[in-house]
This record gives C-alpha cells, sequence and structure tokens, in this order.
C-alpha cells in the first residue's frame, strides 16, 4: 500500500528551489489539499513574482503569473469571472504580500474575497539574492541591511495576520510553519480549511507559513529549520488569528 | 434606422460595452470618466454581471487581467493619471497576449495636471505605455456615436488578435451628449481554448504568463507578435477623409480636434482655399496609406491637437517628411478655437502656395 | 517493514530527510554524486524501516514514495 507519493495536482517537472527550501513542501501542502478535496479541474493558481514565480509550472491545475504583488486582485478577477465554477488561490511571498501588494491584500481580504491565499513569509527576498524584507526581523542581517535591521531609521516587520485580523472581512487567518512532520501536519490542515471555506463561500482565507531561506539566510537547512523556533515564532506567533465562522457559532 | 437615445458619450461607452457582451467592469474614480463607473455600478448588478470599485487602478487593471485569463470580456476606464497607473498591468497583458478594453478620457497633464480635455496621451497610447516591445489597438472616437461603435468594435479586436484595445477619447468626447443609436449586432464569439477557465481533468494545464527567462524564446514571442502587428497595420487601419478630393492643404485632426477641424475646413472652402481632412480612427494602427497618398498631392500637413504636438511625428513618418508639417496646438485642457485651425489654414496655404 | 522508493536524479541533498527519520535509518550517500550534482539520500536499513512517512513529509521535492 502506498502511504506517501507526490500528489496529481503537482506536475512531474522538478522544481528550482534550493536545496532544503521548503517552498516544496508547502507546494505539496496545497496539491495534497487540491487532490483530497477533488478540486483540480476546477482550480485556478496565481503565482507571484518572488522565488515561486514559476510555481505555475508546478502545479497541475489551470495557472496565472501576476505582476508583483497583484496576485489577489488577479484573483479577485478570476474568482469574480465565474464564482460557482472556480477555486482560486494565490501564492505569494513576504515582499509580493505585505510590500509591494499590501494594497491588493488588505483590499481583498476587507472585500471577503472568496479566495484562498498561501502567504510565504521567510523574511527575506529570495529570488533577488536575499534583501530585507517586510517581514525581516529587527537586527537581522541582509543585503540591504548589512548591520542588521535597525528598525530606527527602516521601520518594524509587519505581522499580517494580526495586521489583517483587526479587518471585520476577513473569513480565517492563521500562521503555521513547516519546519518539522508535527508542524507541517498542522499546515495542511490549515490549507485545506482554507480551501474548504472557498468551496463552502464563507470567503477570505489566508495561511501565513514561515518558511526558511537557508540560502540567502546563510545556514545549512537544519539550522535554516531552528532559526524559525528560534528567532521567528517568538516574533510570529503560531495560531489562528481569525475564524469568523467559528466565532459566530461561539456568540450565538 | 434604428431609434436614437440622447447620450452622454461616456454612457454610450458603458452601455455598448454591454451590448458587446461585456459582464466585468473594474474602476475607480477620477473625472472626466467617472460616468462610465456609475453607468456599471448601475447596470451591472440587474444583469448578473460584475461592478467593482477596486482601491487603486493598478488593482483595477489586474482585477482585469484575471478576468481577460478566463477569456471573458473585460474592461476598465479611467483618465490620463490613471492610465498611467495601469501601464504596468497594459505591459502584462500584452506580454501574456489577453484580449481587454482600456477606455482613456484623457485631460490635460503632465502630473495632476488638469480635468479638461486633451490629447497629449496620444505617445502613451500608441507606444503602449508600459515596459516592454508591444502595442495596443487605439481607436479615436469623434462623436458619441463612435464612442458606442468603438467600444464594440474594440471588443471584437481585441479577441481576435489577443490583445488590449483602448479607446482614446477625451474629456469634451466623454461629456457631451448627442443622439446615438445603439442598434449592435451581438458580436461574434471567438475561441479562446488557452483561457484559464479550469482544466476539468480533461487536458494539460494552460498557463497564462509573461516570464520567459530564455531570451530566444522570449524574442521568438516578440517577433511573432510583431508579426501579428504587421498584419493589424495592414488591414485593420481606419480614417475618414474630408474634401480630400482636389486638396492642396491637408489637416489632420482625431477625435475632438478632428470636429473643430471640421468647421475650419468648411469655412476655408468658402474663401476658395483647397483643404482636407484626415481625421484617424485608429491612431494605432496609424492610417499611413491615407497620408502617404495624400502626400503626393497637397503641398502641406498640419496637424491639429490638443496637446503640444505628438501626433505630428507620425503624420511626418507616414509622409516621410515629403511635405511640410505645421502644427496648430492648445494644451493643458485647452481647445483650439475654428479660427485658430483657419488661422493655420491660410497660413499653410500661403507657404505652401496653395490658392 | 516498509519500501522506500527514491527519486534520486531529482534529490537535492538538503538532508531534511535524514533528520526527520525517528530511527536515523537515512543517509547522505556521500560517495556518490547524482545528476544535479548533490549526494543523494539513501536509506540505510529498509528492514528496520516502519514506513512512517516523515522523511517523504519533510523532502520539499518529492523524492521519496512510501509503501507499507
Amino acid at each position: 500500500m502506498v502511504v506517501f507519493d507526490k500528489p496529481h495536482a503537482l506536475t512531474d517537472a522538478p522544481m528550482h528551489y534550493c536545496p532544503g527550501c521548503t517552498h516544496g513542501i508547502v507546494h505539496r501542502l496545497v496539491a495534497e489539499v487540491i487532490d483530497e478535496l477533488g478540486i483540480e479541474g476546477k482550480t485556478i493558481g496565481v503565482a507571484p513574482v518572488g522565488c515561486s514565480v514559476m510555481a505555475y509550472n508546478y502545479f497541475a491545475c489551470d495557472m496565472i503569473e501576476a505582476a508583483h504583488g497583484r496576485a489577489p486582485a488577479v484573483a479577485t478577477g478570476v474568482k469574480r469571472a465565474d464564482p460557482e465554477n472556480h477555486i482560486v488561490f494565490t501564492y505569494q511571498g513576504d515582499g509580493d504580500l505585505a510590500s509591494i501588494g499590501m494594497a491588493e491584500t488588505v483590499h481583498a481580504a476587507a472585500r471577503n474575497e472568496n479566495i484562498t491565499i498561501i502567504f510565504i513569509n521567510n523574511a527575506i527576498y529570495g529570488m533577488t539574492g536575499g534583501q530585507m524584507a517586510p517581514t525581516s526581523l529587527p537586527g537581522q542581517v541582509t543585503q540591504t541591511s548589512p548591520y542588521g535591521r535597525d528598525v530606527k531609521q527602516c521601520g518594524f516587520p509587519i505581522r499580517v495576520c494580526e495586521m489583517l485580523s483587526e479587518l471585520d472581512g476577513p473569513e480565517y487567518l492563521e500562521r503555521v510553519t513547516v519546519n518539522n512532520v508535527k508542524n507541517i501536519r498542522q499546515a495542511k490542515k490549515a490549507i485545506k480549511k482554507a480551501f474548504q471555506n472557498q468551496i463552502d463561500g464563507k470567503g477570505f482565507s489566508l495561511i501565513e507559513v514561515l518558511s526558511s531561506c537557508p540560502t540567502n539566510w546563510g545556514m545549512t537547512p537544519k539550522a535554516a529549520l531552528e532559526w524559525i523556533d528560534e528567532r521567528m515564532i517568538p516574533y510570529y506567533p503560531l495560531g489562528v488569528y481569525k475564524d469568523r465562522s467559528a466565532q459566530e457559532a461561539q456568540d450565538k | 434606422m434604428a431609434e436614437k437615445v440622447l447620450m452622454k458619450g461616456n454612457e454610450a461607452i458603458a452601455e455598448a460595452a454591454i451590448l458587446a457582451g461585456c459582464r466585468h467592469y473594474f474602476g475607480y474614480p477620477i473625472t472626466p470618466q467617472t460616468e462610465i463607473a456609475a453607468y456599471m455600478a448601475k447596470k451591472m448588478p440587474k444583469i448578473g454581471g460584475t461592478f467593482l470599485q477596486a482601491e487603486s487602478e493598478v488593482a483595477a487593471i489586474n482585477m482585469v487581467y484575471g478576468v481577460a485569463s478566463t477569456g471573458m470580456r473585460v474592461m476598465t476606464s479611467s483618465s490620463s493619471p490613471g492610465i498611467s497607473l495601469k501601464s504596468e498591468g497594459l505591459s502584462y497583458l500584452a506580454g501574456a497576449d489577453l484580449p481587454a478594453l482600456v477606455v482613456n478620457v484623457q485631460r490635460g497633464g503632465p502630473g495632476l495636471g488638469g480635468i479638461q480635455p486633451s490629447q497629449s496621451d496620444y505617445f502613451q497610447a500608441t507606444r503602449g505605455g508600459g515596459h516592454g516591445d508591444y502595442h495596443m489597438i487605439v481607436l479615436a472616437p469623434a462623436s458619441v456615436q463612435e464612442m458606442a461603435s468603438l467600444t464594440v468594435k474594440g471588443f471584437e479586436l481585441a479577441d481576435k488578435y489577443r490583445m488590449t484595445s483602448m479607446i482614446l477619447a477625451d474629456g469634451t468626447m466623454g461629456q457631451m451628449m448627442e443622439p446615438v443609436s445603439l442598434d449592435f449586432e451581438a458580436s461574434q464569439t471567438v475561441e479562446k481554448p488557452w483561457a484559464t477557465t479550469g482544466t476539468k481533468m480533461s487536458r494539460p494545464h494552460n498557463i497564462v504568463n509573461s516570464l520567459f527567462l530564455q531570451p530566444d524564446e522570449l524574442e521568438k514571442y516578440n517577433f511573432e507578435r510583431y508579426e501579428r502587428y504587421k498584419r493589424i497595420e495592414e488591414t485593420e487601419a481606419m480614417c475618414e477623409e474630408y474634401m480630400m478630393d482636389d486638396a492642396e492643404i491637408c489637416v489632420a485632426a482625431f477625435g475632438i480636434a478632428a470636429r473643430v477641424s471640421k468647421n475650419a475646413v468648411d469655412e476655408a472652402r468658402k474663401m476658395g482655399i483647397k483643404v482636407g481632412l484626415i481625421r484617424p480612427i485608429t491612431v494605432w494602427p496609424f492610417p499611413k496609406a491615407a497620408f502617404a497618398k495624400a502626400a503626393d498631392k497637397v503641398k502641406a500637413f498640419i496637424s491639429v491637437e490638443l496637446s503640444m504636438g505628438q501626433m505630428i511625428e507620425d503624420v511626418k513618418l507616414a509622409t516621410s517628411c515629403k511635405k511640410p508639417v505645421f502644427l496648430c496646438n492648445r494644451a493643458g485642457g485647452m481647445i483650439p478655437a475654428p479660427e485658430q485651425v483657419l488661422a493655420s489654414i491660410k497660413e499653410a496655404a500661403e507657404i505652401g502656395g496653395a490658392n | 517493514m516498509a519500501k522506500l522508493t527514491f527519486k534520486t536524479d531529482i534529490c537535492k541533498g538538503c538532508g531534511l530527510c535524514v533528520d526527520a527519520c525517528p530511527k536515523k535509518l537515512l543517509r547522505l550517500a556521500q560517495e556518490k554524486i547524482n545528476k544535479k550534482g548533490h549526494h543523494p539520500a539513501e536509506i540505510t536499513d529498509e528492514a528496520a524501516c516502519v514506513g512512517c512517512a516523515s522523511c517523504a513529509m519533510m523532502c520539499p521535492d518529492c523524492v521519496i514514495k512510501v509503501e507499507r
């Protein structure tokens, strides 16, 4: 009996990501969820600009490559084109979603746009070679913060889930990570809920996934996963930040 | 003859778009085109369509990109500063070969400029506007009737050639009211096997994309696109010629400038000056053949524009600078009066010896 | 007893599977180099593997198929 294999919703194309990069894990979780929900034939994914720009080669469903930061707007168009028959997700990094595309993110959330967003927070711009991201930690050394992120000079990191949770719009916000098997199981549960919410017409769901970037963090893949525990989770606590349906059920 | 209704130019665009089968509109308020958004906001919910006021012009054009990816007819509208913001999206639409309709009801610039009519986005529209090698089909209406008919035409051309059509109007065309016939045939549909509507598990996945990291591959797409552009230049250029048969002076003007110029041509004819008018209806593709033909007959051209002189460059190119080309213009939201155009015609007649 | 199949050609030798195995049954084959130029992962003692699939779940590249 096969207990584990590549999901159908991933193509056979070898991924271009660096060794130990967790993008591949999150891609697989999304694909497993698409398989389990039986929605590959009606799913349309929107890829960002950043390391996962070529995600369109890896997902077997229809895919669209968006301009930098604009994926939620593109997804809005795709969803509105045929709300009954399109399942739409975006896959975006921290620079894409929380810097250049912040307006599109916030307003899609405020509209409770019935889409699913997978948000990869690895605290750095990977594709361009390791520059400071809106989520880089205070003191974090990057190519454009070579003396460490100085919050007096360039401000503080943005906690996306906490910020969006203040809006009335979004249905579901959860922060997860994929740095060990237990956390991967939880991440998959969250991603599945985010897609199920869309199927049920509940609206905007965003899953923030704390991820590693061994290459640009200058660490081994193993050390990078440990850094998530040691440095990222204290600043970006895991958990559910909004679950409107659950809240409403409780309030009744 | 179909019944005519009195409509504003902006409303005629909106109604024509709906008649052309457009059910998705995304916009952001900006003067002087907001009537289009207001009309769509009223109509779309009643016919099962989408009206969405986006958070910015940038978001609106990307929502257009999303719908266009699914193969459905979609539009947005804005005015000059807003079109600058949309230019990123226009480049991506071109790079991904997506059909869409974009309306620019131009106002004076640069910068925030003013809210009065202008034609100073001619370069931006005819040269593409955003980054990279590309064109849009640019249609320049000169009446409320054309605001409607060119909107329908714009959707058809966009589908046919998988590219953006732009309606290049101006504040006057948007705001003026004229009787208009909206008796349009439901335009033909085009197969869109490339659209991302879900694989239904019955075909390999479609990808809408403008990223090609291999330069030879990217070059190939650029070459293919320009082959298509060449066909469009050969077959889709449109213009109106007025009193050109015996003309010795040729006025070139589009949109509101053409309406003013027509009056001036009539006045000049009364004075015995042999002057005619070529009015480009498509400014890209530019009606080069009409101008090239005229260049062999007339003694001089006058480009009448609501800008510092932009179309004049296309007139010079189309005529290979065989004859002098004069500029008669106002800018910043001002419109040349027929008297100003008449004075230019007289001057050109004297210099060119046409009398 | 479980059966692991490795798509050795696409392994990037990151070692996340090695760390994930609760019984420490995996290793990067230092004496081998795959098409990508990496030392690929392999199992040292398949008979001892219980097929928990922790290695496969940590693998970013779906290199490992697990059967039980």
